[in-house]
């Protein structure tokens, strides 16, 4: 009876309001996007025992304590395999994955690449601030050449990586990106990556305030431009997406870059999840089908 | 002594050592008797030297024993190599076509086998395979008939006409046999038992599947992949989901998620992937998510002799992950305890809310045994612990996932239940969930819940039974060993027993907890005391003497990749009793 109740009340932004207040900088990007996200999940009426955030280890990585859904806070970069996890064992749940540029695309770059491939249902959020917030800032895989930080002082000599591209190489369903200076599309964006059955890959610009000195607000502001702005685009196009993802400068892209609806879900491609999720699976294996496997033996 | 007999069969990987050492290991069940396998092997495909050990007898086989009744060398090599070891008694049998016997020792019948005169080479390639299976059944003292019905299951994918060709030639064998070689003194008996035989890995895989494992996953590592093969083949009768993963810290942490999301969860792997999973290991200590790591150890460091034995992972579980937490360690003692530990340890880890650790090895996980089905128990005891999957009255506000209690123990609730949502993480936190790693730190809140954590280490060492000691209490040498290692040390035992030297055995099976005074108490009483163990720095006797200052008589260490055999043990015993050495590390004759 309480699950019924439960189910069915009226989903509030109060119900996402986390135990305590974020500790992030004033003024950092990450705020934006945790709005967009519980702002998402009230339109979608998604009840908070049913979605679980998770993230790894960064001042974005915070993010699961301070949203009230059932949250993991993992280790550095390995969010998406524990993601995997929760999602195979329980595919009724929501499963967001949250963390930083340094997270996703660095100490966590294979499990990236693979959970992509594998097109496991959840929406992994990056707030990509292009440097190491938490360790006081360093360089990150996203750091733009030229960058000076603590740890390039003399300025970053390697080429960053391209989450949009790397994304649709691999296989992403869904690839977006987001500016968290823009709310309004950054929660239909969410919304829609959450809706997405497999893989949704948000990238975020979520500018940090403290050690990001180049990508700034102001950097961005003139520069991104919203894919859904032209209608000529369309997201349906892998080529199309490709091409645009490689705009960088003066000209950024912000919006759905691209989305495939044709691919089964991880969890739907293997047949043992097909009598519903292992957690409420009977745990004994039936007596003919142990014996048969003692028998294989004999 | 127990009666048994041992077949040998040598040669290069590819040339089909693994087949008639299947058929062997049927027939021998069937007829009742017990077996111990042990394939020592190289990393490669094609080529090198493989060397097939099986053992059997009516009573318990548990290791591959010091004599050679039969060896089937498939080529030179294997022939230059195991003849000159052969016994009064033995017999070898050989292609005589291609392979030249060397000097071989008084009472060694030589059996040579005029393969092209006997079966159609150019159609079997294997036929000097199937021609010394017969032959050998024959002189073994078993009826044809056995060896047809194997043949009839091995090839009846292939048709009719491979079957009746195999039959065939493995008949020509047979009698060729039955008319020209010597019966073996000894002809096998027959018994109304039945066998299953298993290696450690599908034992470990099945005991999983016992256990309720509905999650396991794994990145294919040397001698752990046997695991991840019985899972895969298996998982859809099953119910269990298994993935390959990229690598061993997605393995590790995959496996969390899933034990987090409500389901038993388990993984294997070998030192080397267990040493990227460490990280893993600490967050389910520090989330308090229950989840099962196989370590099947191999020979180290690094990339090491990936498919030889040791025992040299002790310390690395012992330290894996930083900072200080609960965890459970188990080594089975043999293959049938591989599928018997795996239920227990999942009662522990569940129950303490922990990560539980099983140390194998490529001995247990790659030998194979004879097990009794009843042994092999598909309903056993499962404890979940306080897990909370349903909604209650605790929930709303209430709910504090991490809530002090006296046994350190705290309510799970699983993601999906109205009115426990919380956050599982990785910092230290208080029993909300809350971080109190950054600004909130907290020196009382830290270390309230470090005790909390360690608290569950008094409520493991209850939960899991002392170890006890085996044989004469007054025994003039007690012989201390840990995990695989059991079979040999009580065959080493019974040996010693006969020859005048009384000895008894203490085989450890919980490595933590460790019940030290338990220990101390059975030892105090010990006459000479040797540590036994396959390793260079001798692993469990320092972590005994750190954690009871125990200091033993002596030391007999193995770490050549090789299993010990009963008679290294027998002899190093008699050495140190004459006072010649407190370490000996016996030299492993057969030589791959």
């Amino acid at each position: 009876m309480a699950t019924v109740l439960a189910d069915t009340k009226h989903v509030a932004m109060t119900d996402f309001k986390g135990k305590v207040d974020p500790d992030w900088c004033p003024g950092c990007g990450d705020f934006g996007v945790l709005a967009a996200v519980q702002k998402a999940l009230v339109d979608l009426q998604i009840p908070n025992h049913n979605v679980v955030t998770i993230s790894g280890i960064g001042c974005s990585s915070n993010f699961p304590g301070f949203i009230n859904t059932y949250g993991m806070h993992t280790l550095h970069g390995r969010a998406l395999a524990v993601a995997t996890g929760v999602k195979l064992a329980n595919h009724d749940l929501t499963v967001l994955v949250t963390g930083g540029d340094g997270d996703g695309f660095g100490i966590g770059g294979n499990h990236f690449v693979h959970s992509m491939r594998r097109n496991v249902d959840l929406l992994y959020i990056v707030m990509d601030n292009q440097i190491y917030g938490l360790t006081t800032g360093q360089t990150s895989p996203t750091s733009r050449i030229g960058m000076k930080t603590k740890s390039m002082p003399f300025g970053n000599i390697e080429a960053p990586v391209n989450p949009i591209s790397l994304a649709l190489a691999a296989g992403a369903t869904f690839v977006a990106r987001g500016f968290s200076g823009e709310q309004k599309h950054l929660t239909e964006l969410i919304k829609q990556g959450i809706r997405h059955k497999g893989f949704s890959f948000l990238d975020v610009f979520s500018p940090c305030v403290t050690y990001n000195h180049d990508n700034t607000y102001q950097w961005f502001r003139p520069r991104v431009k919203k894919l859904e702005d032209d209608p000529s685009y369309s997201p349906s196009d892998w080529m199309a997406a490709m091409g645009k993802s490689l705009l960088w400068d003066d000209e950024i892209p912000i919006g759905k870059f691209f989305e495939r609806s044709d691919v089964p879900a991880l969890h739907e491609a293997e047949p043992v999840l097909n009598a519903g999720p292992l957690l409420h699976a009977t745990s004994r294996i039936p007596a003919e089908v142990a014996r048969s496997f003692v028998e294989e033996l004999m | 002594m127990k009666k048994t007999f041992t077949i040998g069969i040598g040669g290069a990987a590819g040339q089909g050592v693994a087949t008639p050492g299947d058929i062997f290991a049927k027939i021998f069940s069937r007829r009742g008797l017990h077996l111990n396998a042990y394939n020592a092997y190289q990393s490669i495909i094609r080529g090198g030297h493989t060397f097939l050990t099986i053992r059997t007898g009516p009573e318990k086989v548990t290791n591959m024993g010091d004599r050679l009744d039969l060896l089937i060398p498939l080529n030179q090599d294997a022939m230059n190599r195991h003849l000159g070891l052969l016994t009064d008694g033995s017999a070898c049998i050989y292609n005589a076509d291609t392979i030249k016997p060397g000097a071989a020792a008084e009472g060694v019948a030589l059996c040579p086998l005029p393969v092209a005169k006997l079966a159609d080479i150019t159609r079997n390639k294997v036929a000097q395979n199937t021609l010394a299976v017969g032959a050998g059944l024959s002189m073994m003292g078993i009826g044809f008939p056995a060896l047809e019905q194997v043949l009839n299951e091995q090839f009846k994918k292939k048709g009719d006409a491979v079957v009746s060709e195999n039959v065939g030639i493995a008949r020509a064998g047979f009698d060729y046999a039955n008319a020209n070689f010597k019966p073996f003194a000894w002809p096998l008996p027959m018994t109304e038992n039945r066998y299953a035989v298993l290696s450690g890995n599908i034992a470990m895989a099945m005991g999983g599947a016992a256990a309720g494992v509905k999650f396991y996953c794994a990145y294919p590592m040397s001698p752990s992949t046997g695991v991840l093969h019985w899972m895969a083949g298996h998982a859809r009768k099953a119910g269990i989901m298994v993935r390959q993963v990229e690598d061993e810290i997605g393995v590790v942490n995959m496996a969390i998620g899933a034990a987090h999301a409500g389901v038993r969860s388990m993984c294997a792997t070998s030192g080397g992937g267990f040493a990227l999973m460490s990280e893993g290991l600490g967050l389910s200590a520090m989330m308090e998510t229950p989840v099962v790591v196989i370590d099947c150890q191999r020979a180290g460091p690094s990339t090491g002799v990936p498919t030889k034995t040791e025992q040299g992972d002790l310390w690395q579980m012992l330290g894996a992950a930083f900072g200080d937490y609960p965890r459970a360690i188990a080594a089975p003692l043999d293959i049938g305890d591989c599928f018997k530990i795996i239920p227990e340890i999942f009662n522990i880890a569940d129950k303490f809310q922990c990560p539980g650790i099983v140390l194998c090895d490529l001995l247990l996980s790659e030998g194979r045994l004879s097990v009794d089905p009843k042994d092999l128990d598909f309903a056993p005891v499962v404890e979940r612990g306080d897990l909370i999957t349903a909604p209650g009255s605790n929930g709303d506000g209430a709910y504090k996932r991490y809530k002090i209690t006296e046994s350190g123990i705290s309510p799970r609730a699983v993601p999906g239940v109205p009115g426990y949502t919380h956050t599982a993480a990785s910092d230290e936190h208080d029993e909300d969930g809350v971080l109190i790693s950054d600004e909130f730190t907290n020196p009382t809140k830290r270390r309230a819940m470090m005790e909390k954590r360690m608290r569950k280490v008094d409520g493991i060492a209850a939960a899991v039974p002392a170890p006890a000691l085996s044989g004469p209490r007054d025994a003039q040498v007690t012989l201390i060993g840990w995990g695989s290692t059991k079979g040999v040390i009580e065959e080493a035992c019974e040996i010693l027993t006969e020859q005048g030297i009384p000895a008894n055995q203490l085989q450890i099976r919980w490595l933590v907890p460790l019940h030290g005074d338990a220990i101390l108490k059975i030892l105090k009483d010990a006459r000479h005391t040797i540590i036994v163990e396959n390793n260079y720095s001798g692993q469990f006797a320092r972590y005994l003497r750190s954690e009871t200052s125990f200091v033993p008589s002596g030391y007999i260490r193995k770490y050549d990749g090789e299993p010990f055999m009963p008679h290294h043990i027998v002899e190093a015993v008699k050495e140190q009793l004459a006072g010649k050495s407190r370490l000996s590390i016996p030299a492993h004759e057969i030589l791959v």
